[in-house]
């Protein structure tokens, strides 16, 4: 394993390069761009054996590997929060249409009002097109999910959209040390994408047919029951992809000192690093602080929740995400996963980190150890600002 | 020489299949059948959410005896650009062709963005239009190729409007503006034109356009036994012009050998109904007609073949 001192845009770009797609498609978005920039440079280059599509919308963008892939072809497209809500339209319909199509998101708030930086409102507000949803901690799981996504979405078993999200900024903006596999060990993970079907004149399909009421939800329970398998592809996957590249890199859920925690830092992506930091602090000072990382978020891990979390006092969902008018849809998710049973952990929901907001170790503490905590909490709202015609 | 229906069916090659559910008279169905039949099995198609769509590939049924693909309503051209990236990349481009279909909305409205970029691009595809001048499978509202005075349910005639208050967007003339190589408009009264316009299309690498007059019965409101005649009128007036373009060039149109008036086109449609009511509807059909002959003037309609264009062998009557 030799690891390379690189930006996360070039780290993700190589892992995609590696996987060899052979369409790709993106149109430019801030914090997103650089990935796409640098497979740009590797098709013109010709290290990268690929047609690389530049088009008008990220509508398109979505639409040309969908094409692509609906031709057996492996595909790829980047994408953030508004380009990411252009395509929504599209991914439902890849979804639907069962094509793999692997994506990153690179997590960005989403306007009004306009902000470039990191939350995850984007990737959430896709929650329920049909689309595997991954969440990276650092460069080195963006590159090795990457791979992972692949092998899951081709899966015949499976054959659903992979969306793998990095936190906008802190992440692939960020230079770290990151190993990028050999062609040959990707190889060998990774087989060749193996189309079930195909446009192909040699043997018409017809593709995207109307469903009347009497079959569309049948389509629906096949993708669900898709989503199940995938919950136990995704540990497998991840068993072998360290069998071939020896690391640890991905499953559902990743638990952080949580054997005799009695309070669960919960959350998902770059956080996590924070959250492990603060929870090492905290068992410093005595206290029994764990932390509960999803790296699935669809499928949602209920049970792999439970085993992890079952035992903790008190649950803190730290997300970067709020559903308007409730609370943070992870927080509703985890709960849900609890319902009805006794014991189960007290679970706070955290509004933490909206459009690039620092979420310092100092404030993680402060939650851990304050007792009550509104339903949801925003973390760290301003006193100096004021909110027009709003009560604190 | 007259045919039996077993001829015909022969000769369409079953792959675009009878027994779809599209509305007797469909002018869109006849279109997309002669498309077919002049593109061969070798080829691909998307097409747009709408009418041809709906009708064509009702699980488990489908019509279509080629690989065809249905996204979504914006995206025909996108969807079809990545098939063409696809194909471009495994080496299989140009023995497999590519056509993207849509209807007038999913073409001049609402996929207008995917269209442009297709064009931009350059691919290797030809995008074929029906222009049924409304969203028929909305039940009839208007589009940007919604000709002017046409009631619509969304641009209804009524006590203070005449219809459509917009004339047609002049599609064609944006797609040349592209510096698409080849753009043609067509209609199902001519299929020999259709077929050729479609061949020739094919025979010529890059993007491709046309744009076919397909009459809808049911948004026009006409009999449905009249679909070819009403096409055909809308050609005489000078209303649809039959033309083609290379890189830019106007190189051949279908000439008007005596110019039919545009009220003969507008008195059996529904849709001008209201337009023969009164005497100010006689002074809006003398506005259509302006738009008739600004067209035969534009066009060179009624020109004699040696002067302005290229000369004009018809292969119909």
């Amino acid at each position: 394993m030799t690891q390379r001192f690189i930006q996360g845009f070039r780290a993700v770009a190589e892992a995609t390069a590696l996987s060899r797609p052979q369409v790709l498609s993106a149109y430019p978005i801030t914090p997103q761009t650089g990935i796409v920039e640098e497979l740009a440079q590797m098709v013109a280059d010709g290290t990268l054996k690929a047609e690389f599509v530049n088009v008008e919308s990220e509508h398109s963008a979505a639409s040309v590997v969908l094409g692509a892939s609906a031709t057996g072809v492996r595909v790829y497209t980047a994408t953030t929060s508004q380009g990411l809500l252009l395509m929504n339209e599209v991914l439902y319909n890849i979804a639907g249409m069962r094509l793999p199509v692997v994506l990153t998101c690179v997590n960005r708030a989403v306007s009004a009002p306009i902000n470039i930086w990191n939350d995850q409102q984007d990737s959430i507000s896709v929650r329920d097109a049909g689309i595997l949803q991954l969440y990276a901690e650092n460069n080195q799981e963006g590159v090795d999910l990457l791979i992972q996504a692949y092998r899951i979405a081709e899966d015949h078993r499976i054959l659903l959209p992979v969306m793998v999200c990095m936190d906008g900024y802190i992440l692939p903006h960020a230079y770290e040390p990151v190993d990028i596999p050999s062609q040959e060990a990707v190889d060998s993970f990774l087989p060749a994408y193996d189309p079930l079907y195909r446009l192909d004149p040699d043997n018409p399909v017809s593709m995207g047919a109307l469903a009347e009421p009497d079959k569309y939800l049948e389509t629906r329970y096949m993708i669900h029951k898709a989503m199940e398998s995938a919950l136990k592809l995704i540990p497998q996957v991840a068993a072998q992809f360290q069998a071939t590249f020896g690391r640890a890199t991905g499953g559902l859920v990743e638990s952080y000192r949580m054997e005799d925690a009695e309070v669960a830092l919960v959350t998902m992506g770059s956080l996590a690093a924070t959250l492990k930091e603060t929870a090492d602090e905290l068992r410093a000072e005595g206290r029994k602080v764990g932390v509960v990382r999803l790296i699935a978020y669809r499928p949602f891990p209920a049970q792999e929740l439970r085993r992890t979390l079952g035992k903790a006092r008190r649950a803190l969902v730290l997300e970067k995400a709020i559903s308007l008018g409730s609370e943070g849809p992870l927080a509703l998710e985890v709960k849900a996963a609890f319902h009805g049973l006794s014991p189960a952990p007290a679970i706070a929901s955290c509004v933490a980190g909206l459009g690039g907001r620092d979420i310092p170790v100092e404030t993680i503490k402060r939650l851990a150890s304050q007792p009550s905590l509104a339903s949801p909490e925003f973390v760290d709202l301003r006193a100096d600002v004021e909110l027009e015609g709003v009560e604190r | 020489m007259s045919r039996n229906i077993r001829d015909v069916e022969k000769a369409l090659d079953h792959t675009f299949a009878s027994g779809h559910s599209a509305c007797s008279g469909c002018g869109e169905a006849l279109g997309a059948r002669l498309v077919l039949r002049a593109a061969g099995k070798n080829v691909i198609l998307t097409t747009a959410t709408g009418c041809l769509e709906v009708f064509s590939a009702n699980y488990p049924y489908s019509s279509w005896g080629v690989p065809w693909i249905h996204s979504l309503f914006e995206n025909s051209a996108a969807v079809a650009s990545g098939i063409e990236a696809a194909l471009r990349v495994t080496g299989k481009l140009g023995k497999t062709k590519v056509i993207a279909q849509g209807g007038d909305g999913a073409t001049a409205d609402i996929g207008f963005g995917a269209l442009s970029g297709m064009f931009d691009r350059g691919h290797d595809i030809l995008y074929v239009c029906y222009d049924n001048e409304a969203y028929m499978n909305t039940g009839v509202q208007r589009s940007g190729l919604t000709p002017y005075d046409a009631s619509t349910t969304t641009s209804p005639a009524g006590k203070e409007a005449w219809g459509n208050p917009r004339p047609k967007k002049d599609l064609p003339q944006i797609v040349v503006a592209h510096g698409v190589p080849y753009v043609a408009t067509a209609s199902v009264a001519y299929p020999h034109d259709l077929d050729r316009k479609v061949k020739k299309a094919l025979s010529i690498h890059g993007p491709k356009y046309i744009q076919v007059h397909v009459p809808c019965p049911l948004g026009w409101r006409h009999d449905s036994a009249l679909t070819i005649d009403i096409a055909e009128l809308a050609v005489k007036t000078g209303l649809y012009p039959l033309v083609e373009f290379e890189n830019g060039k106007l190189v051949a149109v279908r000439r008007i050998p005596k110019k039919v008036p545009v009220e003969e086109y507008l008195k059996p449609q529904g849709r001008f109904a209201h337009l023969f009511r009164s005497e100010e509807g006689r002074s809006q059909i003398e506005v259509i007609q302006v738009m008739a002959d600004a067209n035969i003037e534009r066009y060179h309609l009624m020109a004699r073949p040696e002067t302005e264009v290229e000369p004009w062998s018809p292969t119909e009557a």
